[in-house]
This record gives structure tokens, C-alpha cells and sequence, in this order.
């Protein structure tokens, strides 16, 4: 019990940083690390839940396992669409625009 | 690497919130945290949903870990879709085929390298593979499976290439197979398996054991062909923003 309460809590602590990291930060990269987590911290409260005494429901787990390679994927996406950003900027800097 | 990249955005306002904003924004999502802790701590959990059905079809999955048999069995809709949103962000990213491009992996021989990190990769990289391997086969049993192998196998990949001599080009006919692969098995499992069942995806419980082998060795190779080619592409592009392929 006391696990998934420590693994809980870590979870919600860790949705709290990375909600303050999404809002405060300027930097479109750490923004983007805010993002990822606040998913870790989703991923840990979900995993925490799956936990009921002696049994473990593998749902959650495998869930949470899709969930990450689909994080994965979106993190690369949102890079590649800033060093975009990034390259239009200095692009842009000689145009007057 | 990327934390250096600078942004229109970022010059006009550098500094972003002020700093009695910053306690502000702070204080309330402290109370909205502490808010969730109450609310996880004071309800109770509910009830053990369906492990108890995953454990008592368990044998008909043809795989002995659950985990596995819910990847890959009961819900594997969701791992389809999930190589299929995987290679459409590959896609998305990728420079588009070019039958002439420089072949899958090219080595540079000249490119000077530590011997010390030359000799590290030679254990390093066969290394990788093996666990990959291991961790693929290993996945019927207990935890381990093809996300995980092609994770370590495509770090392999991501080792050769920081070192510098190696270089991956993703235009070849052949390197976009290797994307491929991985959901053009599943769909073809999926679409033979719901002509003999009548139920898509739903595997001839006699067969379910070597489906999912082969579906897993094929998904390992394109997930990490298309974890390798996300790093690759963004990579190369950080590095000499100039020289790249015209999406």
C-alpha cells in the first residue's frame, strides 16, 4: 500500500513541476521538456493504480507502455518542428518580415 | 544541443514571468497538487478490473507474460496503431525517397576516432544487439518485448553515430522497408487472421505463440529502424541545418 501511495504522490508531484515548467518557462524546449513530465508523472499515478494487493492488472501496464513510445514520437515531432521554427527565425532575420 | 537554439520569441521576452507572477503561478499549483493528494489519498482504488480476466485467458494467448499477451493479443489493436502513429511521425520528419541516396549505413574511415571509444563501440554495438535479441525473446516469459529491444538496439545506433564515423541516410529503398516492415506484417496478420477467424486481429489460438513471435521480431526491427531515424534526422539537422533533404 504504502508503494503505490509513494509512487502516487512522486506522480502527482512530478504533474506539478511540469504544469509550472509549461507556463513559466519562455524557451520552446523547455517547454517541451515540461511536457514530458508532466506525461511521466500521468504514467506514474496510472502504473501506481494497477496495483490492487497481490495482483497486478497488466492493462494499465501495457497502456502506459504504448503510451511512452507514443510520447517518443510526439517529443520528436514537436523537435523537429521547433528546430524548424528555429531555422525560419534565422532565415527570416536577413528578409525584413 | 537544442538548449542553444535561439528563438524570435525568446529575445523579445527572455525574462517570461515576473517574479511575483512566478510564486503566484507556484502557490496555486501547490494547492491544486496537494488538491489531487487528497482526493487519490481519501478515495478508495477500484476494483481489480480485468486482471483477473487477462489471468484466466491467459493460456489462450500463446504467451506466458500478461503484459505481452495484452500488447500483442487482447488489445493489439492498440500496438498496430501505435507502429502506425510511429511511422507517420517517421515519415513526417524524413527527407522523401530518393532511389539514388547514399546507402543504408556508409562509414567514413578517414574521420578520426578515439581508439578508446573505436574499441568501446566494437564490444558496445554486438552487445546491444544481443540484449535486443535476448530482451525479443524474453518477452513471452516476462518483461521484455519488442519496444524494449528495439529501444536498446536502436541506442546502438545512436552510439554509432555520435561517435562520428558512421552515418545512417534513411532515402534508400531498402532503409524504407525497414521502416515498413514492422506494420506491413501486423496488417497482413491482421487481415488473414480475420479471414480465418472472422474477427480481425483475433489469432487461431493454436498459432497465437509464433503470430506474436513474428510479429514482434518484424515490429522490433522497424521500431528501432524508426526510433534511429527520428535521432538521425534531428541530428543531422541541428548539426548542418543547410544540407537537408527537402521534406
Amino acid at each position: 500500500m504504502t508503494q503505490d501511495l509513494i509512487y502516487t504522490l512522486s506522480g502527482i508531484v512530478l504533474f506539478g513541476i511540469g504544469v509550472f515548467g509549461v507556463i513559466a518557462s519562455v524557451h520552446i524546449i523547455r517547454k517541451l521538456i515540461a511536457t514530458n513530465i508532466i506525461g511521466i508523472g500521468v504514467f506514474m499515478v496510472f502504473l501506481a493504480s494497477a496495483r490492487h494487493g497481490e495482483i497486478t492488472d497488466p492493462v494499465p501496464h501495457a497502456m502506459v507502455l504504448t503510451g511512452i513510445v507514443v510520447a517518443v514520437a510526439g517529443t520528436a515531432l514537436c523537435l523537429w518542428l521547433a528546430l524548424k521554427i528555429h531555422l525560419s527565425d534565422k532565415r527570416g532575420q536577413g528578409v525584413s518580415s | 544541443m537544442f538548449l542553444r537554439l535561439e528563438f524570435s520569441e525568446g529575445k523579445h521576452s527572455r525574462s517570461g514571468l515576473s517574479l511575483a507572477s512566478r510564486w503566484l503561478l507556484g502557490g496555486v499549483i501547490s494547492l491544486l497538487s496537494l488538491a489531487l493528494m487528497l482526493a487519490v489519498i481519501s478515495t478508495d482504488k477500484a476494483t481489480p478490473g480485468l486482471a483477473e480476466w487477462v489471468s484466466t485467458h491467459l493460456d489462450r494467448s500463446g504467451v506466458e507474460n500478461p503484459v505481452t499477451a495484452v500488447l500483442l493479443n487482447f488489445r493489439s489493436y492498440d500496438t498496430l496503431l501505435e507502429i502506425a502513429v510511429l511511422l507517420i511521425v517517421a515519415l513526417a520528419i524524413l527527407p522523401g525517397p530518393n532511389a539514388d541516396a547514399a546507402p543504408w549505413l556508409s562509414v567514413d574511415e578517414r574521420k578520426p576516432v578515439s581508439p578508446l571509444l573505436a574499441g568501446l563501440l566494437c564490444w558496445l554495438v554486438p552487445m546491444a544487439l544481443l540484449v535486443g535479441g535476448y530482451l525479443l525473446w524474453t518477452g513471452a516469459y516476462s518483461p521484455g518485448g519488442a519496444f524494449q529491444a528495439a529501444a536498446v538496439i536502436a541506442g546502438a545506433g545512436v552510439a554509432l553515430t555520435v561517435a562520428g564515423r558512421h552515418r545512417f541516410c534513411w532515402q534508400s529503398s531498402a532503409a524504407r522497408l525497414s521502416l515498413m516492415v514492422g506494420l506491413l506484417m501486423f496488417m497482413l496478420v491482421a487481415a488473414v487472421s480475420g479471414l480465418i477467424t472472422g474477427t480481425t486481429l483475433q489469432y487461431p489460438v493454436a498459432h497465437a505463440g509464433w503470430l506474436i513471435l513474428l510479429i514482434e521480431t518484424l515490429a522490433t526491427v522497424s521500431i528501432a529502424a524508426i526510433l534511429l531515424a527520428l535521432f538521425t534526422q534531428l541530428h543531422d539537422m541541428a548539426a548542418a541545418p543547410d544540407k537537408e533533404g527537402a521534406p
